[in-house]
Parts: structure tokens; C-alpha cells; sequence
């Protein structure tokens, strides 16, 4: 067993990459900062919107913020030092080694099925050592007993793979809230080792 | 031959058979899907002539929005 200042005192050697700051990225960045990693490095190109609220870690008088802007005075206030590198950018193959090649493990946290499917074909391809926790399949509620983790190689992926947002199936706080933490705790598994 | 697919071994007929085969053969209709062959990527492009053999780990997962 590890006490959590030894735990801490690894993760706070290591920067993690988040690809979207909507209901997973800013749940996840929320959970990777409490258990102490040491950088975080955020990309987005949205804005706060009253829509947002029913899952996303953003506050009603945050409404028409830049969600990187938002995300990182919400995450100051959970830890005033934190180490933070926000990009108020759209994530593109273009700029994805930029953003994170330095990264220890990035995070998929994007809200359509095709730009999940860019970042993961990007990241596999070009930065195969980089170990990506992707997500897919999150809406609605119930069948939270679905809920996995698939392993290939350096790509893990979280969710049911197959409850897809939409007008009748809408993303949920509880079940968004699970699979974003279920990202977090994938990467610490990544950066302490399994065990447990 | 016998493979791995998602983690569950599974046999077939043939003595090999393509990506794009196995997919239509297991109804895999998902429009937004990540194929790894033995931990290696298989592009979209390359679902037709990818082939796979007995003994092989076949990966492929349902990519749906949601975020």
C-alpha cells in the first residue's frame, strides 16, 4: 500500500492531456487535480452555455466564458498552485502533437463520434507510446452495470460503446460524472501501476 | 479458424477472412469504429484487404458521440 503523500508525490512528476472540456474533460481535469497530478494541459474551443450545466463542472454565472478560461479559475480555487496549460483551440491533426507530445497519458474527453475517431487514429499512429483513455457511450441512465473499460495496446477505452447521445437519449450528470471518473482512475492506473 | 474478438474467442469457416468480412459477418453497424489487429491500427481504408488469420486478437470498438 501506498500512503497518499507517496502517491501524490508521483503523480505530481506528471502532466496528463485532456482533448475537450465538456462533460468528461472537466469532470476528469477535476478528479486528476484532487488526486494531485502535477500538469494539466486543456484544450477547447467552446464557450459556457446554459445547456452545459446539467453535467459539465462550469457554474451558472460562468455562462458565455471561454470554457478553458472557466474550467481553469474553477480549478484554481480546488488548488491555487496548480500547474495548468489552457488552449482555447479546436483539437486538429494539425495541432494535437503540439498540444500533447509531452504529455504522460492524454485523455479523450471530445463529444462526437468523429473527432473521437481523429484524436484515437492521430494519437495511435503517430504517438503510440502515449497511452490515450478514450470514451464512448455515456447517455441517458440506467444500465450503469454495462459500463467497462476495453484495453488494446496503449488505447483504453471507457463507457458502454453504445448508448449514443441524442435528442431522446440526452447525456446525463450521473452516468457522464461516472465514465469521466472511471477516465481518471484508468490513468492512475496507467501512472501508479495496477494493483488492487 | 478460431480468433479473439472483443476478448471472446470465436470461430469461422474460413481459413481467413477480412476485416470488412468478419464486420458484416457479426453485423458490426456502427458508422464510427477504432479496429486494432493485434494492437496494431487498422485504418478504414484497409478494412477490405486487412486480413485475418487463425490465432489473431481482433479489436473493433463502437465509437458514439456523447462527452
Amino acid at each position: 500500500m501506498s500512503s497518499f503523500n507517496q502517491i501524490r508525490a508521483i503523480l505530481s512528476q506528471k502532466t496528463i492531456g485532456i482533448a475537450g472540456a465538456g462533460g468528461l474533460g472537466s469532470n476528469c481535469a477535476v478528479s486528476l487535480l484532487r488526486s494531485g497530478v502535477g500538469k494539466l494541459i486543456i484544450a477547447d474551443f467552446d464557450v459556457v452555455s446554459d445547456a452545459n450545466l446539467n453535467r459539465q463542472f462550469y457554474f451558472h454565472d460562468q455562462i458565455g466564458e471561454r470554457k478553458v478560461d472557466a474550467l481553469r479559475d474553477n480549478l484554481l480555487r480546488i488548488c491555487p498552485f496548480a500547474s495548468l496549460q489552457m488552449h482555447n483551440i479546436k483539437v486538429t491533426p494539425q495541432n494535437i502533437s503540439l498540444l500533447f507530445s509531452t504529455c504522460d497519458v492524454v485523455v479523450e474527453a471530445f463529444d462526437l463520434a468523429d473527432q473521437k475517431q481523429m484524436l484515437i487514429e492521430y494519437m495511435l499512429t503517430n504517438h503510440p507510446e502515449i497511452p490515450l483513455v478514450a470514451a464512448s457511450g455515456l447517455a441517458g441512465w440506467g444500465g450503469t452495470e454495462m459500463l467497462r473499460i476495453q484495453r488494446s495496446g496503449s488505447l483504453y477505452i471507457c463507457g458502454d460503446e453504445s448508448s449514443e447521445v441524442s435528442d431522446e437519449n440526452p447525456p446525463l450528470a450521473p452516468k457522464v460524472n461516472i465514465v469521466s471518473n472511471l477516465q481518471a482512475d484508468t490513468v492512475l492506473g496507467i501512472l501508479l501501476g495496477d494493483k488492487q | 479458424m478460431k480468433i479473439m474478438l472483443n476478448n471472446r474467442e470465436e470461430q469461422f469457416d474460413a481459413q481467413t477472412l477480412t476485416v470488412a468480412q468478419i464486420m458484416e459477418i457479426k453485423s458490426f453497424t456502427f458508422r464510427m469504429l477504432v479496429v486494432r489487429l493485434n494492437d496494431t491500427l487498422v485504418k478504414k481504408e484497409d478494412y477490405s484487404t486487412a486480413s485475418v488469420k487463425d490465432g489473431d486478437d481482433l479489436k473493433i470498438i463502437h465509437l458514439v458521440s456523447g462527452g
